[in-house]
């Protein structure tokens, strides 16, 4: 049914918006990149390594990446809850917080990460609940979490909605009156619909976290070896100079994402087989 | 449904967890709760905070702190590059959208992974291939310092790294929508005789306007928005060089909060407006469907 077209067509401009568009993605991102690539290839195994392992570069990859796959996961929770909210139960104002679920990744980065601090500093609103019982969230690692938690929000929230509405419902009803408890339920039939989607959320999440600039260095307070995410790395060896420290750590990072948009692709793919075989 | 179940059916179905109704309120109660108290800590908190900081030492304070030269220059910058860009990200978006959807060819999978790329880049990676290109120790860094042309801590960079971080967003709205509508009255009235861009605007563009129309309010508002990217290509020269985002940034790091979360509520602002005409697109799409 899908009309898609063979190459053979009668429509006009294919060569046209194929090459500016070709000749654009080339000339902003493909040709930069490459710049990139080179860069840390003129670098030699022994320097490159040497970046990659200064302690000090390390320690940012250890926060980077841990503290995305933490709030990655804080977002499956809390995101399925919420997607499971909207999606299942009526009340007032579900539509206008529905739309306000995109606003994460609408407002700007800076702004969210001014906000949070002022929030969850010591004399912030919730700051102030939470310094008597001994937790500091702003400019510790636990900030960074927060940050990075609202920054992959949508991500999670937005990839399980659609699964949740294609849940057949009949299927529930039919499992209830065959005697099985929520519990059996959501393990064996919500679950096994929404894991794709969930998966691909949280690997959304949490590449978006690793990358994530803008929102966290506000709140994290960044100290050397403590609370230093791997982008502001980055910046830190720009402003010596140091184009090569640069361009190691940038290049890394670069292959991970690769490597995430790759598997994001993968369990989509797998998704949706799994979707038509449930189907037949 | 002749006779229907039995009434003992009925009830020993109502025992069942699923038909238990307390128990169901409560778990709706508890998700319900879970979800405002998640999205009230992380967003409606900092969201209040914003205004509440901007106008914390009266409204006059609020009004005053953008009749501070650099501010305005900030803003001023940030709409001109604003204004370079989304032009000419949607040139391509359409560009690229036609040439995706349209057509079937080798590679095509390709191409659309490289469009998407930006978007999973570090907003700092996006601004640091620039500088290894541009910057003084870069690539074309010697040729541009001896014919006096500045590209990186300039405006052109600016454009360079906020065109790079915002160049999926047209594309990546149009194609799915685009291939969904299918080629048959494109195809139509160029058998009747059309041309290319009269096919285009008249038959093309009318179907597919509200996606673009998202696409293009989208871009626009990761362009006035970005900070990593442009943070890294800028050079944070007061008054010259500083984006909004970017001057939210210095005004906060001299505790001038008012100041600061006052450009902040700006952007917030926008962010607010952009989530509305996304609402109002999806309303139309959904209206035009049925």
């Amino acid at each position: 049914m899908s009309a898609t077209l063979r190459q053979p067509s009668i429509l006009p401009g294919f060569g046209l918006t194929l090459g500016f568009s070709s000749f654009f993605l080339c000339a902003l991102v493909l040709i930069p990149l490459t710049a990139l690539v080179m860069k840390t290839a003129s670098m030699g195994w022994r320097d490159f390594l040497e970046v990659l392992f200064d302690p000090r570069v390390l320690a940012s990859f250890r926060l980077s990446f841990g503290a995305s796959m933490l709030a990655a996961l804080i977002n499956c929770v809390f995101g399925f809850v919420i997607a499971w909210t909207l999606v299942r139960y009526e009340f007032p104002g579900r539509k206008l917080i529905d739309a306000l679920i995109d606003m994460p990744f609408a407002l700007p980065t800076a702004v969210s990460g001014i906000a949070l601090t002022a929030v969850f500093a010591e004399n912030g609103w919730i700051g102030q609940q939470l310094a008597p019982l001994g937790i500091k969230v702003a400019y510790t690692w636990i900030g960074v979490v927060v940050a990075l938690t609202l920054i992959g929000m949508p991500f999670v929230v937005r990839s399980i909605q659609p699964a949740l509405i294609e849940v057949q419902r009949d299927l529930e009803d039919a499992a209830e009156t065959l005697g099985a408890g929520r519990f059996t339920i959501f393990r064996r039939i919500i679950l096994p619909t929404v894991l794709p989607a969930l998966l691909t959320g949280f690997t959304m999440a949490f590449a978006r976290g690793v990358g994530e600039y803008g929102s966290v260095i506000f709140i994290a307070g960044n100290l050397p070896m403590k609370t230093e995410i791997a982008p502001l790395l980055i910046v830190i060896k720009l402003e010596q100079f140091d184009y090569a420290g640069a361009a190691a750590i940038g290049f890394l990072m670069l292959v991970i994402s690769f490597v995430m948009l790759l598997s994001i692709n993968l369990l989509q793919t797998w998704g949706r087989r799994r979707l038509v075989a449930a189907g037949r | 449904m002749a006779g229907g179940p039995s009434k003992a059916l009925l009830a020993e179905l109502a025992s069942r967890p699923g038909r238990d109704s307390f128990t169901s309120s409560l778990i709706k109660g508890a998700f319900i709760t879970l979800s405002l108290l998640f999205l009230a800590a992380l967003l409606f908190a900092p969201l209040i905070t914003v205004f509440a900081t901007a106008f914390s030492k009266g409204i006059a304070m609020y009004f005053g702190s953008f009749f501070d030269s650099d501010t305005l220059a900030a803003i001023r910058l940030t709409l001109l590059t604003a204004a370079i860009v989304v032009p000419v990200n949607t040139v391509f978006g359409i560009a690229a959208a036609w040439a995706m959807a349209k057509f079937e060819f080798k590679g095509k999978s390709i191409l659309i992974t490289l469009i998407d790329l930006p978007i999973a880049v570090s907003p700092v990676i996006s601004g640091l291939i620039y500088v290894l290109l541009f910057g003084m120790q870069g690539w074309f860094g010697a040729w541009l310092q001896e014919r006096d042309i500045s590209i990186i801590f300039a405006l052109p960079g600016i454009v360079l790294a906020t065109m790079f971080v915002t160049f999926p967003y047209v594309a990546r709205e149009l194609i799915p929508i685009m291939q969904q509508l299918g080629n048959d009255e494109e195809e139509a009235a160029i058998t009747l005789g059309a041309g290319g861009l009269m096919t285009f605007f008249h038959v093309t563009l009318p179907k597919v306007r509200w996606g673009l129309v998202y696409g293009v309010i989208l871009c626009n508002a990761r362009a006035m928005g970005e900070f990593g990217a442009v943070s890294v290509v800028s050079g944070h020269i007061r008054g010259l060089t500083t984006t909004m985002p970017l001057h939210v940034e210095i005004l906060y790091n001299e505790y001038n909060f008012v100041g600061a979360f006052a450009v902040a509520s700006l952007l917030t602002l926008l962010a607010v407006v952009t989530l509305v005409i996304k609402t109002l697109v999806e309303w139309r799409t959904g209206y035009a469907k049925h």
